[in-house]
């Protein structure tokens, strides 16, 4: 749905966006990672065609960004929810959204039937004649969310969805996201937040003006911190450790009662391991695998 | 090309009348202007004519002053849409509403259409109500010293035809103007100084400096004519969507 080959912008000196090739499939939640600064917005500001390219190429679907005469049809076929909520504040949660279903061409019972559809999904049906000034951050970022998808969009372009919100406003907009990813609608989350990519995306790519890496969250934490398993013994000595050196594994970590072992394939490896203990008389209470966090990951690709 | 959708460039100014109505000073300098100038100079007049004993004034010489207070008209068409416009568009950027609407399959040339229509009716709709009430009430205070109803004439009718081009002017100039700030008052103020050169022309025609006569009105016409249309241009290059997302401050 989304490809980009060597996607570029730059701003005069400044290069905001290094030559990005990236491939989003078709109703997939895919999750674009980076620190403040990584050029998270401005990809997508151009994958909107709201700001051009320096060069590369990028498509939505059949559409070329850049080429102006798709580029009404890019705007068409995606909803973008902007990194400020930037409501009409005077007007009603209604009237906000029916001013900009009108730009989509939706005649007025269309636009009535989806402005009470996505009002009602998002509980905010009850305060349709409400300003919207007077909402809450939660209230604000769902009728901003409800903006970008008045036109039922393909492609949905959510910018920090979550930013500045307090933990159950947060909780509110993923549970939603969530919602929307069971339309199997194409979803692109720019975050920094990790805990939340990793509830919510299918795939991630780590950005820090360069793409750094991509996968699903578990991929990546499997290829760049490898898997290892924690033993836990009744008592660890010499004879233990040397047993399972002598079987070709690394230990990394080792306490007074458990081992901390670099494995490739669980699985296998495992009963192997359990024998040689069990050989030089470990007494085994049981067996985890330790799985590094997407942040672990993350930190060590963005810092390099 | 896209063809101009004038629907969507119609929505955006009407969604910025709803907004005006739930502005106070909108509704303030709407309302106080027409009022102010439509009923406080021929009241001015009705004293010197009738209360303070002439004061000089003949019927010889009231055509002069009378011509020389409808140049408010023109003060006025560059004054409301600067204080109007700058709610329109900087009120955009304080609220961050305009990059949603970028997003919209709408062009720029739409948005600025939408953005030069909601700046220059609400202006417009009050200078001619303004001016109803001004031509009314003058011909009722100056008929009996005239003989004759002064109003309306063809110098009002230019001042008319000419104050739409001011509000055009005033309302580009604005756009340029909200390009670079982001406060309300800062941009009204600094909208406000296109008024000065018709407070130049007024002053001078009171010093008898200039004669409003329908000739020089033409001229001035012209003048604001050819300063409009280059005003367009660049606030039409300055309204671009990347222009507008990376270089507004």
């Amino acid at each position: 749905m989304i490809d980009t080959d060597g996607l570029t912008k730059k701003f005069g000196d400044l290069t905001a966006v290094d030559n990005l090739t990236l491939h989003v499939n078709d109703g997939e939640v895919f999750g674009f990672l980076g620190p403040n600064g990584a050029g998270k917005t401005t990809t997508a500001r151009m994958l909107c065609c709201l700001i051009s390219k320096t060069s590369g190429t990028a498509r939505i679907g059949n559409y070329e960004v850049g080429n102006r005469a798709d580029q009404q049809k890019i705007r068409r076929m995606v909803g973008l929810l902007t990194e400020n909520v930037g409501l009409y504040e005077e007007l009603s949660a209604y009237d906000n959204l029916d001013f900009y279903g009108r730009f989509y061409k939706l005649d007025a019972q269309k636009r009535k039937e989806q402005i009470e559809y996505l009002l009602k999904m998002l509980g905010l049906w009850e305060k349709r004649n409400v300003a919207a000034g007077t909402f809450s951050k939660g209230m604000k970022q769902k009728l901003a969310i409800a903006r970008a998808l008045i036109h039922d969009p393909q492609v949905l372009f959510l910018d920090e969805p979550t930013a500045s919100l307090d933990p159950e406003a947060a909780k509110t907009v993923r549970d939603f996201i969530l919602e929307l990813k069971k339309e199997k609608r194409t979803i692109f989350l720019n975050t920094h937040l990790l805990d939340e990519a990793e509830k919510i995306c299918d795939r991630v790519a780590i950005l820090n003006t360069r793409l750094v890496a991509t996968g699903t969250p578990q991929e990546l934490r499997r290829s760049l911190s490898g898997r290892k398993i924690k033993v836990q013994l009744q008592r660890v000595d010499d004879c233990i450790v040397e047993a399972v050196k002598k079987i070709g594994f690394q230990i990394s970590e080792v306490t007074n009662n458990s081992l901390l072992i670099d494995v490739n394939d669980p699985e296998k490896e495992n009963p192997a391991i359990l024998k040689a203990i069990e050989a030089a008389d470990g007494h085994v209470q049981f067996v985890t695998e330790i799985s590094s966090s997407l942040e672990d990951v993350y930190l060590k690709l963005v810092r390099g | 090309m896209k063809k101009m959708d004038l629907q969507s460039a119609w929505a955006v100014a009407a969604k910025d009348f709803k907004i005006f109505k739930r502005k106070s000073q909108v509704i303030y300098i709407t309302v106080v202007f027409p009022l102010v100038v439509g009923i406080a100079f021929p009241l001015i007049v009705q004293y010197a004519l009738h209360i303070g004993s002439g004061h000089g004034i003949t019927a010889l010489t009231l055509p002069r002053y009378m011509d020389a207070f409808s140049v408010w008209f023109l003060i006025g068409s560059a004054v409301i849409p600067a204080a109007i416009a700058s709610y329109s568009l900087v009120g955009e950027k304080i609220q961050k509403s305009l990059e949603p609407l970028l997003a919209t399959p709408m062009t720029d040339g739409e948005i600025l259409l939408g953005k030069t229509i909601s700046g220059l009716v609400v202006p417009l709709a009050a200078i001619y109500a303004g001016s109803v009430i001004y031509m009314s009430l003058m011909d009722l205070v100056t008929h009996s010293t005239l003989g004759y109803l002064y109003y309306p004439n063809w110098h009002m009718g230019a001042i008319l035809l000419v104050a739409p081009l001011i509000c055009l002017l005033s309302v580009e100039l604005n756009i340029i103007i909200s390009s670079r700030v982001n406060d309300v008052r800062t941009a009204q103020q600094m909208g406000m100084l296109a008024a000065l050169p018709f407070f130049g022309v007024y002053i001078a025609s009171e010093l008898g400096l200039f004669a409003f006569n329908n000739t020089n009105l033409l001229i001035l016409a012209g003048v604001i004519l050819v300063i409009a249309v280059v005003v367009f241009f660049v606030s039409r290059i300055t309204f671009q969507r990347e222009e507008i997302l990376t270089k507004w401050k």
